[in-house]
């Protein structure tokens, strides 16, 4: 291995000599942060990936402290719940930054998915990223669920109920392995046990590993960008794209001013609506699980309800379970549903942009219904809707490829 | 040693057999944690028979136990309540209890349960868990003879837990194995052997 300051040429001895010596810290911050060339004409679709890190971190920080009052027992949960709220010092406000961080989460995720929709930015060669990204997907789902049993209220268990009994739409082997979910004949103690453990370490654990290997995965083979051209194509003589700009200090100091009107954002809910109306923390969970009683309407917490649409929408109770299942996989399989010539929405045709409107408004319609009564006409919406987004990915290979593409221009456009 | 003297196929076998026999003590080793999850012993404990006298109950009344964290009614039901049972059949989706895990072999009747009177039923909707509610009230202008009412999808059944057509849940309520120990004791849980 050729020694840095042979490649760098600049002497550098003490400390950061002896470490480069026995671990490549300079050579991978230089290949992550200084001497990563991303595009320069990010717009601000592209802030949601370092939002979701801080996301994370969040999360992460708040959840260690609040383990630290946390009690997961049936007896005890929901009192400690309401012990960290009123009694322990500033204890509300380490658990609605939780609470309201994993809305967050899914609002800056649901986007930061939008944006590879709009650039193609799962299409050749981010395959990968898209599939890692999709896995870091799932991993939060099943986080925010079983986050969700925690606080032992009554939408913590019915909830929870309802989404457990889904397994039980497998034939043959459904009962016996709700029953091995559960660990016990019904949701109890024991549920609760396993599930903080399945929250606190073994979700965040595969979550961190998945957010390590996508961001390993993306600097190998470098950022799409709104035009979805390949920058590596036009490279100056020293090697370095011709429209890239190094992660830090340009696009980290773009990403710095979204960090600070994202936490205002993120501050504001905290500070005056932590319950979000109802839909960040719905209004039956503060009232502690009974067994005895369901509470009149069941809703999953907003991120969830475009997929329990689906499942409602279907009269049959297994078909329910598959095609929920159906919904939640089916974008993995995008980067090989999309036959189109080119990345970006900028030069796709009519066809794309009207099914990525129609697909949009029925995931955002699919969400509202979702929260609703299963009444008659929602019913019925949330069946016309759930087509359009089955149609929208199983006819994309048809209409991506006839659909009329614009030239696509050699190097990025950019507006100073 | 040179490349030559390199003996590919003793080294396929080799590599094969390591990768087989490490496979199969992950296996064995991951026996424990995943039997670790199962039910565990107080569970099992905790979810035994359950006694529920029945001596005070009056007709038309009914009471809610719970079994193993589940919730049961236990309904005893008029006369009119009975003869209205075979109303319904026309609207049912399976008004024979023709589906077998959905009761036990005693209970597979018209009344769906070993005394006519006494319907013990498990108060949990067969779609997807919520407790349904009951609602006796007969109103024959909506068609109803009175059963029970999911809230959470809008699931119905009869008085004997059959379910209609046209909802989502895909089956009667389950009866779960229950005997008589008296006249005036139910037990839930277990339908064989003595009290």
């Amino acid at each position: 291995m050729a020694r840095i300051e042979a490649e760098v040429g600049t002497p550098k001895g003490g400390l950061l000599r002896w470490i480069d010596d026995r671990f490549p810290l300079s050579e991978t911050m230089r290949y992550h942060i200084t001497e990563y060339y991303a595009s320069k004409n990010f717009n601000f679709w592209y802030v949601f990936g370092v939002l979701a890190m801080v996301v994370l971190v969040i999360q992460v920080v708040s959840g260690i402290f609040l383990t630290m009052n946390y009690k997961p027992s049936a007896a005890e949960a929901f009192a400690s719940v309401e012990y960290i709220m009123r009694d322990v010092e500033m204890g509300w406000l380490i658990r609605y930054m939780h609470s309201t961080g994993a809305s967050f989460f899914f609002i800056v995720v649901y986007l930061h998915m939008f944006r590879a929709m709009l650039y193609g930015s799962y299409k050749k060669p981010r395959e990968l990223i898209w599939i890692i990204g999709m896995l870091i997907f799932f991993v939060l789902m099943a986080e925010g669920f079983a986050g969700y049993l925690l606080p032992w209220g009554q939408m913590s268990y019915w909830g929870a109920q309802v989404i457990i009994s889904l397994f039980g739409a497998i034939p043959v082997i459904g009962d016996a392995l709700v029953e091995y979910i559960r660990g016990d004949y019904s949701i109890s103690d024991i549920t609760l046990n396993r599930f903080f453990a399945l929250h606190i370490i073994v979700l965040p654990l595969a979550l961190i590993g998945l957010v390590f290997v996508h961001i390993v995965a993306l600097h190998e083979v470098g950022s799409n960008n709104p035009d979805g051209v390949e920058i590596k194509e036009h490279k100056g003589p020293n090697g370095i794209p011709l429209d890239g700009v190094a992660f830090h200090p340009y696009h980290t100091s773009k990403d710095l001013v979204a960090i600070i009107i994202f936490l205002m954002f993120f501050s504001a809910v905290i500070f005056f609506a932590p319950e979000m109306g109802g839909y960040f923390l719905e209004h039956a969970n503060f009232e502690p699980a009974n067994m005895l009683a369901t509470p009149e309407h069941i809703a999953p917490v907003w991120y969830f309800t475009p997929f329990y649409a689906v499942l409602r929408a279907v009269p049959d109770k297994l078909w329910g379970a598959i095609l929920m299942g159906g919904a939640v996989l089916l974008p993995m399989f995008l980067p090989w549903l999309d036959r189109s010539r080119v990345n970006s929405i900028r030069y796709r045709g009519w066809l794309y942009k009207v099914a990525l409107t129609l697909f949009t408004v029925s995931f955002v319609a699919l969400g509202w219904l979702g929260m609703q009564p299963a009444d008659r006409v929602f019913v019925l919406a949330a069946r016309i809707f759930s087509v359009i987004y089955f149609a929208f990915f199983l006819l994309m290979p048809y209409y991506t490829s006839i659909d009329k593409t614009k030239p696509v221009p050699e190097r990025v456009v950019y507006r100073a | 040693m040179t490349e030559n003297d390199v003996d590919h196929k003793r080294r396929h076998f080799l590599t094969v057999a390591t990768v087989v026999t490490g496979v199969v003590g992950i296996g064995f080793a991951s026996i424990p944690f995943l039997s670790s999850l199962k039910p565990s012993a107080r569970a099992q404990a905790l979810g035994a028979p359950v006694e529920v006298p029945i001596g005070s109950l009056q007709p038309g009344e009914l009471i809610r136990v719970l079994w193993r964290g589940r919730l049961v009614f236990v309904l005893r039901r008029t006369e009119e309540m009975l003869a209205s049972l075979s109303d319904n059949t026309g609207d049912l989706k399976d008004p024979n209890s023709e589906e077998k895990d959905q009761q036990p072999i005693y209970a597979t009747n018209e009344y769906r349960s070993v005394k006519p009177e006494f319907l013990v039923v498990e108060g949990s909707c067969t779609h997807l868990g919520c407790a349904p509610l009951e609602d006796f009230e007969i109103r024959p202008a909506e068609n109803w003879n009175g059963g029970f009412f999911c809230p959470c999808h809008g699931s119905k059944f009869d008085l004997a837990g059959r379910v209609y057509n046209g909802v989502p849940a895909p089956t009667n309520l389950r009866i779960p194995p229950h005997r008589f120990v008296r006249d005036d004791l139910i037990l839930i849980g277990q339908d064989t052997g003595a009290a």
